[in-house]
This record gives structure tokens, C-alpha cells and sequence, in this order.
């Protein structure tokens, strides 16, 4: 019978000083302190019992909070002239005092100034009631109709569920209809759709001025909002569909398009990241994105897609959506079971470290620097082994020299000075002597852009999509190049103004780029030529690139065959060779927006590559 | 035909007022009076000896100041002087003499005042001299004084001024406690029932003479051991420590005005008497004799299940026989009136009744209908109003929807439709539906009642008479032309009350809609010209549910002033008034056949009236907090309802007992409702669900015999998981209202609550 002990009830009495507080607010002086208790004790008794009152109200009211309401009505029942003024809906903010030994709540009335009211302006007129009811579902018989859900919009919710899930389901239904609004399909005008075709035409077309007009169109227009859905979507399943059929080309052009989305100041992404980050992160681990792995440069579209993903991680990132660490979460997972995994591609565990590399000098130092032996030995393996295949002695080279790159500017700023090649060695095994190298030049470099700014951005787009899958099989015979624009873009400074963008340079984001050439009449000492079609460890020395800005445009019947290369500002010729990777297929279509950085870093990761 | 009811209600009514009366006027005196006799005994014998001296001193230096005419020093004197001032106001005034008109006043307050003190000076030597019951006398004596003040409050409380000593109290009830626990297992459920209203008039008693410490220490050892349903009363009560408190308290008056009913099997009562006189333990016995009803009965003891199920009510269970007149549960033959089934172009001419061919087509339930129920009341027991023509078309329709009625069970459950009231922020406080679902009320806290048509059919006024003068009003459609197509609109508002909306009802002609408000009247609204037809006034309190009769004419209503009025529509004063209930009665309910009429009631119980007579023919007690929600299942038979408890309790009408315990909400239920072919029982809670039992099997597996019946020997199978068939949650709206469409669609109706 003796349930639970219940809290105490009958000892909540008010304070004696209350009672004197509010017989000094009605000019009472001295109270007595036995008046003062029994006052608060008659006070208590009527309070609880107007409470009681008021809760009688509260019920009736069919509400679950007590209003000021329920206690004046309380208070008309006692035949008590209700409290005036106290309309709140909400809780009454009470605000405490405490001073000269007293404390106190009190709520806070400002003085108000009649003319402050009388000259602000109406506020709107609140919306009135009204009555809704899900009108498809009048009919007996009628099914629960499946509602066409803008993308992004989330789905308005219509719980239900049923005991009998067979019998309850189909029948039973019902909505808790929560939005004021009807929801409103977004219809284009004709002007939108007509845009919205030729644009993304123009993306995935074969004309490059037309998709780099398209591309800078999406990047400044103000007016896409609406659109929006419909661009995340054509993404997303552009991706899907290209990464099955391996069409690298169209990969890159929708990897460009969200950047592009991105770079535009008036679009706000954060609802389409569910659409555009797996398509994002696709492009980055895939197994395979390309025909032909072995000749196709699939690694630049990896960098470009880390680099997106960074950054869409800076910007949209929140406590709620957590996408930075998400994000990290899924690179991390396909990272370690590379690690267990000896038979993981080359290419994903490629994607996996850029994509980590891209996220911060902070999550290659908790991440990437602890697994360095272990990557190490696996590279090892492959280089120094019998020869597997070539596809993973292209795949380990290029993790090699990701690995190089990012990790040596990290551990530049972290490790104390003197860099001994033993020490290193033992620190990160096969990798090791390397990644000291490295990180001597590292140093240099430090020292020398303390003073000097050297950088610049050179873009090496490839115009023809159709070469990309026709032209692989000719670009095995080595002998036919195919036509490529390098050219530094005139937005350039439009990309530095936009502050985060994958093309903004950031210290540990060199680049080595990889060009194809056309067959080479055009060419001229101007232009960063291959010379090798060599697969690997061959160092294209672009000697332009001393030439303080030299545009050169080779005109003529090819149109598209121009080469526009923006060298280094003179500062950076003190580097009389700078390095510049080649691609591993030479061949291969290149299209790569990216920064080039001519340092002294990227030259002994070239020449690092060589001895083995 | 209301009298016999109203006498004894109105000398009740009339009390309460009187008490409230002398409490305002004899406030002070209450104070002055009590303040030397109560503070402390050792300041008692002190004080007035003191006080007399003073008072000497003051009354010479008065007199002085009178003498030399120094009124004003004589009058901040007395101000100051404070109490020891209205003592000395007699020689004061009579030595001032013929002085303001206001002497005869004061003298006599003074004389009052005077003998007061006489009296406590009087008292005091016996305290002294009888040391162990010091504080009990000279609680008599303040008794006595309350006494000739306040007879009606002494009427009252009389009762509770027998007692012995305070320090007992809690040996008295641990004792019984012992004993009760050593029992035999079978006795002991039954005997406990003991305790809570022991516990709390004994409680009562310590307050009343004014042990305040003792009553505090008794009510925080025991308050623990009282089951946990009754916690809301323990609060009210604990909230009350001093006997200036107890004055028009209501719960208190309840505890008193009323015995506490308690079924214990006649072996039960046995023991626990024997026990009593055994110890000579009057204290108790006098408490059970005068303040508990002990229903005896011969048989078996009840389990504590048994017992659970049954009590929680404010003043225990009913008594066995207030359950035993007969109710006619059966539903009313209906009319008579040929349903064309096919063609649908006849109808016009069919609805006279004229005999036709179509009679064996009938469908089932026109046939039933057919042949008097041996349960059902006598056709002209009430007098019902006719049938119009319009009812008649009604009818009609009715059938043929029902005719294309879903059959339901618990593999074809009804759809759900729910009607959400978007930007209610003043406050959805009512809702109903008409019985064709053509039309919505809603009753709002802002004191505006709404309306609207949810079929494509707008809502239209009737035009003004100038206009109507004008019609042709033997053209064919003039129904049509009295409209005013002008007005036409989904919804129209009603203003009108000055509170919150608390209950709302459509006639069952569609014709006009009641309102019951926070304002105390209810309104007769007019669904032809928008506009109040009669505002009933008689509740002088907030009227908490309204309800019209399904056949018309008569409404009832209840509200804070524990009096359901029965009303006709076209009397402006009620026709009968329902009084027993303790509490408010929060909802009200006619039975199918109009003959009788449901309340539900803050008091925790469910009390049946029977229209012709006005008496209470059934009293349901089982719920554990305030009754929401009602609803009658379609053949009259049974009835649900719905508590803040959260469980909704199914009962038998003809028995007077409780059949099924649903259990599954888990906050106030404010919506029943009995699906068309009472199958399917749906339920609409605060905790923003519907959920739906089924009740054929809840009612298949009762059982009743008429030794259950005489002694609520009932057994409540555990099966509300069983009977649950679905529940189906909103997003954030409680449900406060639900309907079965003629065709089985359920309805349901909530503000959303963002």
C-alpha cells in the first residue's frame, strides 16, 4: 500500500521577507516579524489554492502550461479583482536582485514612452485561424498519396504507426501538419528552364569558352536560388551515372560546376550538401574513375575534389551537421581498412590520403604522420618487389609523393631543427630519408616566403571531352598529343577574392601539374612541354617559367589549340629548375584547375622520384 | 418538476454563500479573538493581566484628552493603543455620549469584543487546572465562540470538535495500522480502504482545533502511506494547516458534507470492530461511525485489485444501492419513414411515410429498430419534439450513408482524417462536428466561437427582412432564395461570450449550435443567421461542457458550480438541475435514447440521471482523476470514459459497473468516441495520439452476474495491449476532439501547438 515517499507538500511557505518586501511596496514600514509569518502563511495557503484554481483552467483550456490567464480567471472566481497587466503567453521573465542583504525577484516593467508607441508602426495583423485538413484523404478508400519532395526540403511529417502493421498501415494515417504555409512547387519560368538547358549543356558540351562562360555564369549570377535544386541534383546524378561508366571528362566538368556553385556569393549551399557531398567524395576514393587507370590522369580530379570537399568543409561545417567530422570519419574508415587490407586500391587509399591531406596540417599531423611507416613499407613493397603490375607501381609512386608533399611541410613546423636522416628513418621507416629531404627544402622555402610572396595560378584545361576515351588509344602509341589550353584564367582574381576557394593558395597545397601537349606544333619554348612519355620519373623542365608573365597564344586554324602560360613572378626564377611532375599518362587528356607553385619543395620530390 | 432537486441544492447553495458572508464579517473578530487564546498557553495567563493594567492607564489618560476636547490626540491614541483601543471603545464612546450616528455601532462591537475577552479569561483557569487536555478545551471555547458567530460554519465543522488528545492521534492510526497489516491476507485489502479517509479526517480534526505542529507531523508520517491516486487531494489538503483555512474550502466541505463510502464484506467490518472495541479506541470509532458510510455486504472479500479498480473518487465508491434502479438502456424505436434505396429522385414524395412495396429491402438496421426493445425506455417516457420534414430528409440520408458504411473491425480499421487548426494561438478550447460532418465549430479561449463547412457548400446568412419581404415565397426554391449569397464564406465567427469557449455542440438539425463559456452562460447560437438566439444564464460559474440531446430541444450543461442543468431550447430556465456531484463537472453526455443524462466530474466520478426524474440512477466510480471525456456506445449499452489519468474505463449501463480498463495514453484524455456500429472504440489525448480499441472483444469477455453486480466483485481482464489496434501520433497537437462519419471515417480535431 505505502507507495514511494512523496516530497514534502504542506511545509512550502513563502519567506517572511516577502511579506515585508511587499508590505514596504504599499508603505507598511515596520512589520512585525510574527505578522510577517502569519501573513505568508494565510499568503501561501491562498496562493496554492488559487493555483489549484487556475489549473482546473489550465485542463479546460486543453493546454499543458498555465497562463497568466488561468490565474486571473482563478481569481475571478474567488470574486478577487484579477491581476491586471501580466498578458504574457510566455514565461514572465523575473529578474533577480540580491543587495543590502536582501534578495529578490521582481519583474522588470520599463518605462515606455507613449509617443514610441503611438509613432512605431503597426505590426502585422498575426495570420488568422484556420482550418486544415489533408483533402486527398477525405475519401474512404484513398491511400496515402507519396508527395514530390523538393530536394532539400525535408519532408514534412506524417508519423504513423500501427500495431498491426498490415492492417493499420494502408489504412490508418494521419498528419500532424505542422507548416503554416501549403508548401508551393517552385515552377521555373521559361526564361529559368531555357537557362538552366543551356547551362548545363554548356558544362558537360564540348566547347570549352562556352563552359567556361557557363561555369562563370553559375560562379556570379545572383539569381540561381532557384535553380539550385535542380543543378545539385543534375550533379549528383551526373556523378553517379558518370563514375559507373567511368567517363572522366564529365567528372571533372560536374566537379567543376560545384565549385563554380560554390564560388557564387549568393547561393548557399548547406541545403544540397546531402546531394553534392557524396557525389564529391565519390570523385575522390572511387576504385576507378577513368578507362584506362594506368594512362589517365584520374589523380588531378582527386586533388581537385579533396580540395572542394576541404572546403566545403570550412565553410558549411556547424556543431549541428558536423560535416568536417564526418567527413574525416569516412576517409579515416576507407584509410584503415587500406591498412588491413593489402589488396585496397592504390587509388582510393590515394583519394583517401588527399582528401585527409586537404582537411588540415592538424589532421595530417593525428592521422596521416602515425601511419607514415606502415604506408612506407607498403610502397616498398611495390617499387622494390617483383613487378606486380602498373597500375599499382603508378598508384604507389603518386602516393608516395602525396604523402612526401604534405607531410614534410607538417612535420617542417612541428619537429625540432636538426633534421638527421637516421632519426627520420627510424621515425617513419622507408619514407624516411625522403621525407628528410623533403623537409630540409620545406624549410628553405619557409625561410625564403617569409620574404617573398611567389605564386601564381596556372590552369591547364582540356578542351575536348571526345579525346578524352577516343584519343587514350591513340595516345598509346605516344606519338599523337592531344590539344590542351593552358591558360591562366582572366578570373583569377576573381578566384582570389573569394577566400577558401580550392584555388586559393594555401601554403601546404602545392601542386605539381601535369600537362599534355598537343603534338607539338604550336609548341614553343614558351609552353611546359613533355618530353618523355616515359611513365614515370620523368621531370618536364619548364624553363619558361622563368620569363616574368609571357602569354603566348598560338593563333591559327586550331582554335583551341592555345597555350597560354603565366610564368612565375621573377622572384621564384631564382629557381633555375623548377620541377614539374609529369602526368603518368602523357597522353592522356589533362584538365586540372590548378594552382601551380613552383617552389624548391616540389623539385627533390621530383628528383626523389627518380632513383627507384 | 425540478423542486424536490432544487430545495436541497439551494440550502446548500445557500450555506455556502452564508458562510462566506459571516467569514468576511467576522474576520476581525476571528483575529482579535484568537490571538491571546491561541499563541501560547504560558503567554495566555499572562496577558491579560497585562493588557488589563494598560488598559487603565489608557482609559484615564482618554477620558482626559475627551475631557479637554482633544479629539484628535484621542484618535491617534486609539490608533496606536490598536487592539487594547477597541476594548476600551465602549466606556470611550459611552463617556463621549451622544456622539456620532456611528455609536451604536462601535458600542456594540466593543460589547462583543468585551465579552470575547470575558470569556477567554474565563477559559483560561480551566486550561490551567485540566494540564493534559489544556488546548483541547480551550479549543472548545473558541468553538463555542465561532459558535454563536458563525452557526452555519458550526453546522459544518461541528463534527470535528470532539477529539481527544492531539498526541494520540498518530498512536491511534499506527495501531490500527499494525493491526490492519497482521490481518489475514484476504481481509487486509478490504480494511485498508480504511485508512485514507481516517487518515484524512483525522488530519481534519487536528487542524480544526487548532493543533497546527501535531496535524503537521501526522500529515508527513502517514501522508506517505495513502495510495498514490489520491496525492491531488493530499496536495489540497496539506496546502490546509490552519482552521481558519477550513471556512470555505471546498474539498473540506466535501470530506464533511458527505460520508466516505467503503464496500467491506461483513467478516472485514466484523474484525475491524471487534478490533476497535477491544482497544477502546473511541477516537477511531466515532470518526468511522459519523464520517465513513460502511456498505456492508455478505460474501467474499474483495482482492486489492478489486478494490483498486474501484475507488479513487473523491468520497469513495458508490453506494450498491445507488446502482440498482433500472436504467433503460435500449435505444428509442426510431420512425417510420421509407427509405428509397435506389432512386433517389422519389425521395421528395417518399418521405411522408406512405406504405410502399420497398419494406422487405430494408436494411438491418431499420429492421431492428422495428420490434421494441425489452431494455429500452417507453417511446413517450420524455417528450421528444417531432420530426420535421427536414429531420425526415435527414433520416434519409442517414441511411443511405449508412448503407455505404465501412464495416469495421480489427483488420479494417477506420482511415483517420484530422483536422488541424493552424494559428490558434489564443487557444483551441472546443471543437464538435455535426453529425454529417458537414460542418466544424471551434470554441477558442479568445471567447469567439467559430464555425465552418468543410464541404464545398460555403456557409450563408439569411438575408434581412427587408429583403426576404421582397421574395416570391411560392417559387420552388425558396430555401435557396433566402440565402444571401453576399455572405457566403467558409467560416463565420460568433461573438458573443465574454470567456474562453469550454463547450460546443451542434444541434442534430444543423440548425443551431451551443456554447458554454468561462463567462457563465450559455449561448443558443443560430446557424441560419450567424447570430446569438438566447443566452442562458443560471451557472453562475464557469460552465465547463455543453451538450445537446440527439434528438433536439433539450441541451444539457455543467460547469464549476457542481449542478448539471438540464435545458430546453425554447425555456430560458433550466428544467431540472442534476446536484450530487463534489467537484465540477467537467463533461456532459446524453444517452442515445435522450432519456438519460452522463456527467463527468472533477470528484472522479461518473454519475447517470435520469431526465424524467431527475434522479441519480448510476454512480461509476474508478478513475483516478478529473473525467474528460464520455462517450456511449450506439446501442446505448455501454459507456467509456476518459480521464487525466490517462486510462479510458469502459462500463455497463445496466449493471452499473466496469467492464474494461483501457491503459496506453499517457496524459488527459479529452476525446471518445464509439465508431457508428460501436465496434471500434477511438480515444484523442494531450499526449498527441489516437488510439483505437476493440471494444467488441473488450465487451465479449465481460461476464456478469448478479452477485458482481450486488457487490462489484469485478474482474478487469489485463488485455488493454490486446485491445489496442493502432495508435497513430501527431507531430505536436493534442486531439480534442474525434467523429465517426456516417460512413466510419474517423475524424479527429486538435490545434497544432508549435
Amino acid at each position: 500500500m505505502a507507495e514511494e515517499r512523496r516530497p514534502k507538500q504542506c511545509t512550502v511557505v513563502l519567506p517572511t521577507e516577502s511579506m515585508k518586501a511587499m508590505a514596504e511596496s504599499i508603505g507598511v514600514g515596520q512589520l512585525q516579524e510574527e505578522s510577517c509569518a502569519a501573513l505568508s502563511e494565510e499568503v501561501s495557503y491562498r496562493i496554492k489554492e488559487i493555483a489549484q484554481d487556475a489549473l482546473k483552467f489550465m485542463h479546460h483550456g486543453k493546454r499543458c502550461k498555465l497562463t497568466t490567464s488561468d490565474i486571473d480567471y482563478a481569481l475571478k472566481l474567488k470574486n478577487v479583482e484579477p491581476l491586471y497587466g501580466f498578458q504574457s503567453q510566455e514565461f514572465i521573465p523575473f529578474r533577480f536582485a540580491s543587495g543590502g542583504g536582501r534578495e529578490l525577484h521582481f519583474y522588470e516593467e520599463k518605462e515606455v514612452d507613449l509617443s514610441d508607441i503611438i509613432n512605431t508602426p503597426l505590426p502585422r495583423v498575426p495570420l488568422d485561424v484556420s482550418l486544415k485538413a489533408p483533402k486527398e484523404q477525405q475519401k474512404t478508400e484513398s491511400t496515402e498519396p507519396l508527395k514530390a519532395v523538393k530536394p532539400g526540403q525535408e519532408e514534412e511529417g506524417s508519423t504513423q504507426k500501427g500495431q498491426g502493421a498490415t492492417s493499420a498501415e494502408a489504412k490508418g494515417k494521419k498528419d500532424g501538419l505542422m507548416r503554416m504555409k501549403p508548401r508551393s512547387t517552385h515552377e521555373l519560368s521559361v526564361e529559368q528552364q531555357l537557362y538552366y538547358k543551356e547551362i548545363t549543356e554548356a558544362c558537360v558540351g564540348s566547347c570549352e569558352a562556352k563552359r567556361a562562360e557557363a561555369l562563370q555564369s553559375i560562379a556570379t549570377d545572383p539569381g540561381l536560388y532557384q535553380m539550385l535544386p535542380r543543378f545539385s541534383t543534375f550533379i549528383s546524378e551526373g556523378v553517379r551515372v558518370n563514375v559507373v561508366q567511368n567517363n572522366l571528362a564529365l567528372l571533372i566538368y560536374l566537379m567543376r560546376m560545384v565549385k563554380a556553385l560554390m564560388d557564387n556569393p549568393t547561393l548557399y549551399l548547406e541545403k544540397y550538401l546531402h546531394e553534392l557531398i557524396p557525389a564529391v567524395v565519390t570523385c575522390i576514393v572511387s576504385k576507378q574513375l577513368c578507362l584506362r587507370p594506368d594512362v589517365d590522369n584520374h589523380w588531378a580530379l582527386r586533388d581537385f575534389a579533396a580540395r572542394l570537399m576541404a572546403q566545403s568543409c570550412k565553410t558549411f561545417s556547424t556543431t549541428t551537421n558536423n560535416i568536417q567530422s564526418r567527413i574525416t570519419k569516412t576517409f579515416t574508415k576507407v584509410y584503415n581498412n587500406c591498412w588491413l587490407d593489402d589488396k585496397t586500391q592504390w587509388t582510393t587509399r590515394y583519394g583517401c590520403i588527399a582528401g585527409l591531406s586537404e582537411l588540415g596540417p592538424d589532421v595530417i599531423k593525428t592521422l596521416i604522420l602515425p601511419r607514415l611507416t606502415v604506408e612506407g613499407a607498403r610502397i616498398k613493397a611495390v617499387s622494390d618487389g617483383p613487378v606486380v603490375s602498373n597500375i599499382d607501381k603508378i598508384g604507389a609512386d603518386h602516393v608516395q609523393n602525396l604523402l612526401l608533399k604534405h607531410c614534410a611541410s607538417v612535420i617542417a613546423k612541428a619537429c625540432p631543427l636538426p633534421d638527421n636522416v637516421e632519426q627520420y628513418r627510424a621515425d617513419y621507416g622507408y619514407l624516411g630519408p625522403m621525407l628528410c629531404s623533403h623537409v630540409v627544402k620545406a624549410r628553405a622555402q619557409a625561410a625564403l616566403q617569409a620574404q617573398q610572396v611567389n605564386r601564381t595560378t596556372l590552369t591547364i584545361t582540356q578542351p575536348r571531352p571526345t579525346l578524352t576515351v577516343s584519343q587514350s588509344g591513340i595516345g598509346g602509341s605516344g606519338g599523337s598529343r592531344t590539344p590542351s589550353i593552358i591558360k591562366v584564367p582572366s578570373s583569377l582574381t576573381l578566384m582570389s577574392t573569394r577566400p577558401g576557394t580550392p584555388t586559393q593558395p594555401s601554403p601546404p597545397a602545392t601542386k605539381y601539374i601535369v600537362m599534355a601537349t598537343s603534338s607539338g606544333s604550336s609548341s614553343t619554348q614558351q609552353v611546359i612541354t613533355r618530353t618523355s612519355s616515359s611513365v614515370t620519373s620523368t621531370v618536364a623542365s619548364a624553363t619558361s617559367t622563368l620569363q616574368p608573365l609571357v602569354k603566348l597564344e598560338s593563333g591559327g586554324s586550331r582554335p583551341l589549340q592555345k597555350y597560354i602560360v603565366v610564368s612565375l613572378p621573377s622572384s621564384s626564377s631564382l629557381e633555375s629548375k623548377s620541377g614539374v611532375l609529369p602526368p603518368s599518362s602523357s597522353t592522356s587528356p589533362i584538365l586540372l584547375e590548378a594552382r601551380i607553385k613552383v617552389d624548391c619543395s616540389d623539385s627533390p620530390g621530383a628528383s626523389t622520384q627518380s632513383p627507384h | 418538476m425540478a423542486a424536490v432537486q432544487d430545495g436541497q441544492l439551494n440550502m446548500e447553495v445557500e450555506k455556502d454563500i452564508k458562510t462566506e458572508i459571516t467569514n468576511d464579517g467576522s474576520g476581525n473578530i476571528n483575529a482579535n479573538s484568537s490571538s491571546p487564546g491561541s499563541t501560547s498557553s504560558g503567554g495566555k495567563s499572562k496577558s491579560p493581566a497585562g493588557s488589563g493594567e494598560d488598559q487603565q492607564t489608557l482609559l484615564a489618560v482618554l477620558q482626559f484628552l475627551k475631557r479637554n476636547k482633544l479629539t484628535e490626540s484621542v484618535d491617534i491614541l486609539r490608533r496606536e493603543a490598536g487592539l487594547s483601543a477597541d476594548a476600551d471603545d465602549s466606556p470611550v464612546s459611552d463617556s463621549a455620549g451622544a456622539g456620532s450616528g456611528g455609536v451604536p455601532n462601535v458600542s456594540a462591537d466593543g460589547g462583543d469584543a468585551n465579552s470575547l475577552l470575558s470569556r477567554v479569561s474565563i477559559a483560561t483557569p480551566s486550561i490551567e487546572t485540566s494540564s493534559g487536555f489544556g488546548c483541547g478545551s480551550g479549543g472548545r471555547a473558541c468553538r463555542l465562540q465561532c459558535g454563536e458567530d458563525q452557526p452555519d460554519v458550526n453546522v459544518v465543522l461541528s463534527a470535528y470538535s470532539q477529539q481527544g488528545d492531539p498526541v494520540l492521534y498518530p498512536l491511534y492510526y499506527n495501531g490500527l495500522k499494525k493491526f490492519i497489516e497482521s490481518v489475514l491476507d484476504c481481509h487486509r485489502a478490504e480494511l485498508s480502504q480504511v485508512f485514507y479517509p481516517l487518515f484524512v479526517h483525522m488530519y481534519l480534526e487536528l487542524v480544526y482545533n487548532n493543533h497546527e505542529n501535531e496535524a503537521k507531523q501526522f500529515f508527513e508520517k502517514f501522508s506517505g502511506d495513502q495510495e498514490c491516486y489520491y496525492e491531488e487531494d493530499l496536495r489540497i489538503l496539506s496546502s490546509m494547516s490552519k482552521k481558519e483555512h477550513m471556512k470555505g474550502n471546498e474539498t473540506m466541505l466535501d470530506f464533511r458534507t458527505s460520508k466516505f463510502v467503503l464496500r467491506i464484506s461483513r467478516d472485514s467490518y466484523q474484525l475491524l470492530k471487534r478490533h476497535l472495541q477491544e482497544r477502546q479506541n473511541n477516537q477511531i470509532w466515532n470518526i468511522i461511525q459519523e464520517h465513513l458510510y460502511i456498505d456492508i455486504f455478505d460474501g467474499m472479500p474483495r482482492s486489492k485489485s478489486q478494490i483498486d479498480a474501484m475507488s479513487g473518487s473523491l468520497a469513495g465508491e458508490g453506494k450498491r444501492d445507488a446502482n440498482k434502479a433500472k436504467v433503460f438502456y435500449g435505444l428509442l424505436k426510431e420512425p417510420e419513414i421509407e427509405v428509397p434505396l435506389d432512386d433517389e429522385d422519389e425521395e421528395a414524395e417518399n418521405e411522408e411515410g406512405k406504405p410502399k412495396k420497398k419494406k422487405p429491402k430494408k436494411d438491418s438496421m431499420g429492421s431492428k429498430s422495428k420490434k421494441q426493445d425489452p431494455n429500452a425506455p417507453q417511446q413517450t417516457r420524455i417528450p421528444l419534439p417531432e420530426l420535421k420534414d427536414s429531420d425526415k430528409l435527414d433520416k434519409i440520408m442517414n441511411m443511405k450513408e449508412a448503407t455505404k458504411k465501412i464495416r469495421l473491425s480489427p483488420d479494417n480499421l477506420p482511415s483517420i482524417c484530422f483536422y488541424s487548426f493552424l494559428n490558434a494561438y489564443q487557444g483551441l478550447t472546443a471543437v464538435d462536428f455535426t453529425d454529417d460532418s458537414s460542418l466544424i465549430a471551434g470554441g477558442f479561449a479568445d471567447s469567439t466561437v467559430r464555425v465552418w463547412s468543410v464541404t464545398p457548400k460555403k456557409l450563408r446568412r439569411v438575408k434581412s427582412a427587408a429583403d426576404l419581404s421582397n421574395i416570391d415565397k411560392e417559387s420552388d426554391d425558396v430555401l435557396e432564395r433566402i440565402m444571401d449569397e453576399k455572405t457566403a464564406s467558409e467560416s463565420k465567427i460568433l461573438y458573443g461570450h465574454s470567456g474562453p469557449v469550454y463547450g460546443i455542440s451542434f444541434s442534430p438539425d444543423r440548425n443551431y449550435l451551443l456554447s458554454s463559456s468561462e463567462d457563465g452562460t450559455v449561448r443558443l447560437w443560430s446557424l441560419q443567421t450567424f447570430t446569438c438566439l438566447v443566452g442562458y444564464k443560471g451557472h453562475n460559474y464557469p460552465v465547463w461542457d455543453t451538450q445537446f440531446s440527439p434528438y433536439g430541444y433539450y441541451f444539457i450543461s455543467g460547469g464549476h458550480d457542481r449542478v448539471a442543468r438540464l435545458w430546453a431550447t425554447d425555456h430560458y430556465q433550466p428544467l431540472r438541475m442534476f446536484a450530487g456531484h463534489l467537484a465540477d463537472i467537467t463533461c456532459t453526455l446524453f444517452h442515445p435514447n435522450s432519456n438519460y443524462v452522463a456527467t463527468g466530474s472533477a470528484d472522479r466520478t461518473i454519475r447517470l440521471w435520469d431526465v424524467l426524474t431527475g434522479n441519480c440512477v448510476r454512480i461509476l466510480t474508478g478513475h483516478k482523476g478529473p473525467i474528460h471525456s464520455l462517450a456511449f456506445s450506439p446501442n446505448g449499452k455501454f459507456m467509456a470514459s476518459g480521464a487525466t489519468d490517462g486510462r479510458v474505463l469502459l462500463w455497463d449501463v445496466g449493471h452499473g459497473l466496469m467492464v474494461g480498463e483501457l491503459k496506453g495514453h499517457s496524459d488527459t484524455i479529452y476525446a471518445l468516441k464509439f465508431s457508428r456500429d460501436g465496434e471500434i472504440l477511438a480515444s484523442g489525448s494531450m499526449d498527441n495520439t489516437v488510439k483505437l480499441w476493440d471494444t467488441l472483444k473488450a465487451f465479449d469477455d465481460v461476464e456478469l452476474d448478479d452477485f458482481t453486480a450486488a457487490t462489484g466483485h469485478i474482474h478487469l481482464p489485463e488485455n488493454s495491449q490486446e485491445l489496442l489496434l493502432g495508435t497513430y501520433m501527431t507531430k505536436s497537437t493534442p486531439v480534442i476532439h474525434l467523429h465517426f462519419t456516417r460512413r466510419n471515417l474517423l475524424l479527429a480535431a486538435g490545434a497544432y501547438n508549435p
